[in-house]
């Protein structure tokens, strides 16, 4: 696109397109008017014309040969011109580039939702291990997620530094090759270099408008937690007991984008990270969500334990896809259905849980 | 007959460039301009008024010149250009005034066209990826700017329901990149080093400046009513906006980002204005699909705008001289090639 204009291109062909303006159109015109005339003259006639009540337009044509003359003789305005030339704004009538501006030639692969096939390349590659020898994830019933079309991929949620949504997003890019976005709270955006990393593995702010224009408008594989931060915060003393599901926002997403939510149940993400106790006040002095002391950091002390997660043995059931019989596009469906739907979803998910537990003979080996 | 279009700010950048793109319209019979300075494109047919914007004044011009349309595009977007209390003065109060004069009894205004910006929506960490045009912004305005275009859409929304016979086009632009357009943040991309904050990389969106003229143009045409977004397609990271400039990031540090970068811009080496602060933090991106349906589409997207403004801003360093236009307006010649009797043209009648 660059060598089709070159400099001197440039240069010649605003005179030239000026040329080739309709040229009647030119004509009939009242050429320069504006310019001829001192300004003070514009200035005080409009209102002269006001006050005597005439707001009729002046004739178009009337004495267009005389402007003509007028104007051949130079001295009247070119005079005039020259202080203000340093000042001129630069005109460019579009040319015959349209072509080339269609293009959206790009840099980086980022999309439009910060994500980059090319970290995420890189991430699988060097996290697949972690996944492999480290968590050892199997998944059961991974047939049941659609391969192409939207689809809410929900999930129960742990650990003080979630393990769960790395692993689930790895496995589905992995076995499927379908990207997976994760639905995350706008908290992250506000982390220098975390908020941005998040971001280009597929991280995006969980707002009710990116959901659905990923799961509607472009047919993409969503994640989501509808536990939230209350999910990762709770003590081991309570693991794989579902919190409240938010207000069921997600059912109603999902609704409205007609599509299937698709519900996942993780057993090994409690064990990877559990936590102690909560320090509230620390919490709320950094300003982050919670500010948990692990197990981890018992064992490893306060700066491995911080990031190392023990290798708990991951199972990741999926559960039959959910469709709701509700006609799509509305702005709002019926709160009661809403809730009941989510409700069931925590429920079965809740049971699935404790079923898998049942059949888990060690917390490292499955 | 053809329209009688005011344009207000017609000193402007965007003033002077829509009233020559209105001169070149066969529908439009009258091209009126208003500023407080002389315009600085060369106008053919323009009628100026050199007025401010104050409500006798204005009231008069429109009841006298029978303008159906008016092109409003004097709204300030860029706080460096001005003080913050004139920043108010002319954005709203100038916009008040010119919504009375065109509300007043008997007004002949039948179309108003507003230049706004997406600045309404700020940038802040609980932004959807793409705002709607309905969507309300969860954090409350931080600077004069901002504050006073919301003030001014608000104004715009009462005229627009107290005169229904109106229609009423308010037309929100992403940040302008281009040629010619001089904006805090072209002339950041400018320099070698290009202020990011550190930490962040985030998606922003532009808009090639032919484009807003071509927009402005396309709706004062067809009197299409309505708020609509205008911006060009995807959004970029702002690395690879200094990627494609070939610039180099000047970083700046995620907390006090605004105590340093008042120190840098006091030494001169970044243009600091409060409405980037946040930008550069959190981006900003617009959905364009209710422009799109209104049979408006831009022609760059928002990579192509960046590097529109970077191919000229090349070819101008090519050439010598930063700050000289890269074609100037030679009057005097286009005159010559329009009127002269001595230039042969084919359809000469």
């Amino acid at each position: 696109m660059g060598q089709r204009r070159s400099p001197l291109d440039a240069l010649t062909r605003p005179p030239l397109d000026a040329l080739t303006r309709p040229p009647l159109d030119a004509l009939t015109r009242p050429p320069l008017d504006a310019l001829t005339r001192p300004p003070q003259d514009a200035l005080t006639r409009p209102p002269q014309d006001a006050l005597a009540g005439t707001p009729t337009p002046a004739p178009r044509d009337s004495g267009s040969t005389e402007r003509y003359h007028g104007l051949m003789t130079p001295n009247r305005h070119v005079a005039g011109l020259a202080e203000h030339r340093s000042s001129l704004v630069p005109l460019r009538p579009p040319g015959p580039d349209a072509a080339e501006d269609r293009s959206d030639e790009r840099l980086s692969d980022v999309d439009e939702w910060g994500r980059s096939e090319h970290m995420r390349e890189l991430v699988r590659r060097y996290g697949d291990p972690m996944y492999r020898y480290w968590f050892r994830v199997e998944w059961q019933g991974l047939e049941k997620i659609p391969l192409a079309g939207g689809a809410l991929l929900v999930s129960n949620h742990a650990a003080a530094i979630p393990s769960d949504a790395p692993v689930i997003m790895h496995g589905i890019e992995k076995e499927l090759g379908r990207p997976v976005y994760g639905l995350a709270d706008y908290f992250f955006r506000q982390v220098p270099a975390i908020g941005t990393l998040w971001s280009r593995l597929g991280g995006v702010t969980a707002h009710p408008d990116n959901a659905l224009r990923l799961l509607r408008d472009q047919g993409q594989l969503a994640l989501v937690f509808p536990e939230g931060a209350k999910g990762p915060s709770k003590s081991v003393r309570e693991r794989y007991r579902l919190r409240r599901f938010g207000r069921g926002g997600f059912v109603e997403i999902a609704m409205r984008a007609g599509v299937p939510v698709v519900p996942l149940a993780v057993v090994g993400a409690e064990e990877s990270m559990p936590v102690l106790f909560q320090i509230p006040a620390l919490a709320r002095a950094l300003g982050v969500p919670y500010w948990p002391v692990t197990i981890n950091q018992l064992v490893l002390g306060p700066v491995l334990g911080t990031v190392i997660h023990f290798p708990a043995k991951f199972r990741i059931r999926v559960l039959d896809p959910i469709y709701f019989d509700v006609p799509p596009g509305h702005e709002r469906y019926s709160k009661s259905r809403v809730m009941d739907e989510a409700e069931t979803i925590r429920q079965l998910i809740q049971e699935t849980l404790y079923e898998m537990l049942r059949d888990r003979r060690s917390v490292w080996f499955g | 007959m053809g329209k009688r279009v005011l344009v207000t700010g017609i000193d402007t950048f965007w003033g002077g460039r829509m009233a020559h793109a209105l001169e070149g319209s066969s529908e439009v019979d009258v091209v009126l301009g208003m500023g407080i300075r002389e315009p600085t494109i060369a106008l053919e047919r323009t009628e100026f008024v050199r007025s401010d914007q104050t409500y006798s004044i204005l009231a008069r011009i429109v009841r006298a010149t029978q303008v159906d349309t008016v092109v409003h595009t004097f709204l300030v977007t860029d706080s460096t250009r001005t003080t913050a209390k004139a920043v108010h003065e002319i954005n709203v109060i100038g916009t008040m005034n010119l919504l009375a004069a065109c509300g007043a009894a008997g007004s002949s205004v039948r179309h108003m066209v507003i230049k706004s910006s997406t600045l309404v929506y700020g940038a802040s960490p609980y932004d959807p990826t793409w705002f709607r045009e309905e969507d309300v912004r969860k954090e409350p305005p931080r600077t004069p700017v901002e504050r006073s275009l919301i003030e001014v859409e608000d104004l715009i929304q009462d005229f627009a329901e107290d005169n229904p016979h109106t229609v009423v086009t308010v037309l929100r632009f992403a940040n302008v990149l281009g040629p010619d357009i001089v904006t805090p943040l072209s002339s950041n991309l400018s320099r070698a080093l290009v202020p990011s904050v550190a930490g962040f990389d985030p998606s922003v969106q532009f808009v090639e400046e032919t484009d807003v003229v071509r927009c402005l143009e396309y709706f004062s045409a067809h009197e299409i009513p309505g708020l609509y977004n205008v911006a060009g397609k995807g959004r970029i990271p702002w690395s690879e906006v200094l990627a494609i400039c070939g610039r180099r990031p000047l970083w700046l540090p995620p907390l006090g980002t605004r105590a340093s970068a008042n120190i840098l811009s006091r030494l001169g080496l970044i243009i600091f204005p409060p409405e980037i602060e946040d930008l550069l933090h959190y981006g900003r991106g617009v959905d364009t699909s209710r422009l799109e349906a209104s049979g408006f589409h831009t022609r760059y997207s928002t990579a192509g705008a960046v590097r529109s403004f970077i191919r000229a801003l090349r070819l101008r360093q090519s050439l010598g001289g930063d700050d000289k236009p890269l074609y100037r307006y030679e009057a005097d010649v286009e005159t010559f090639f329009r009127h002269s009797p001595a230039v042969v043209r084919a359809n000469e009648p």
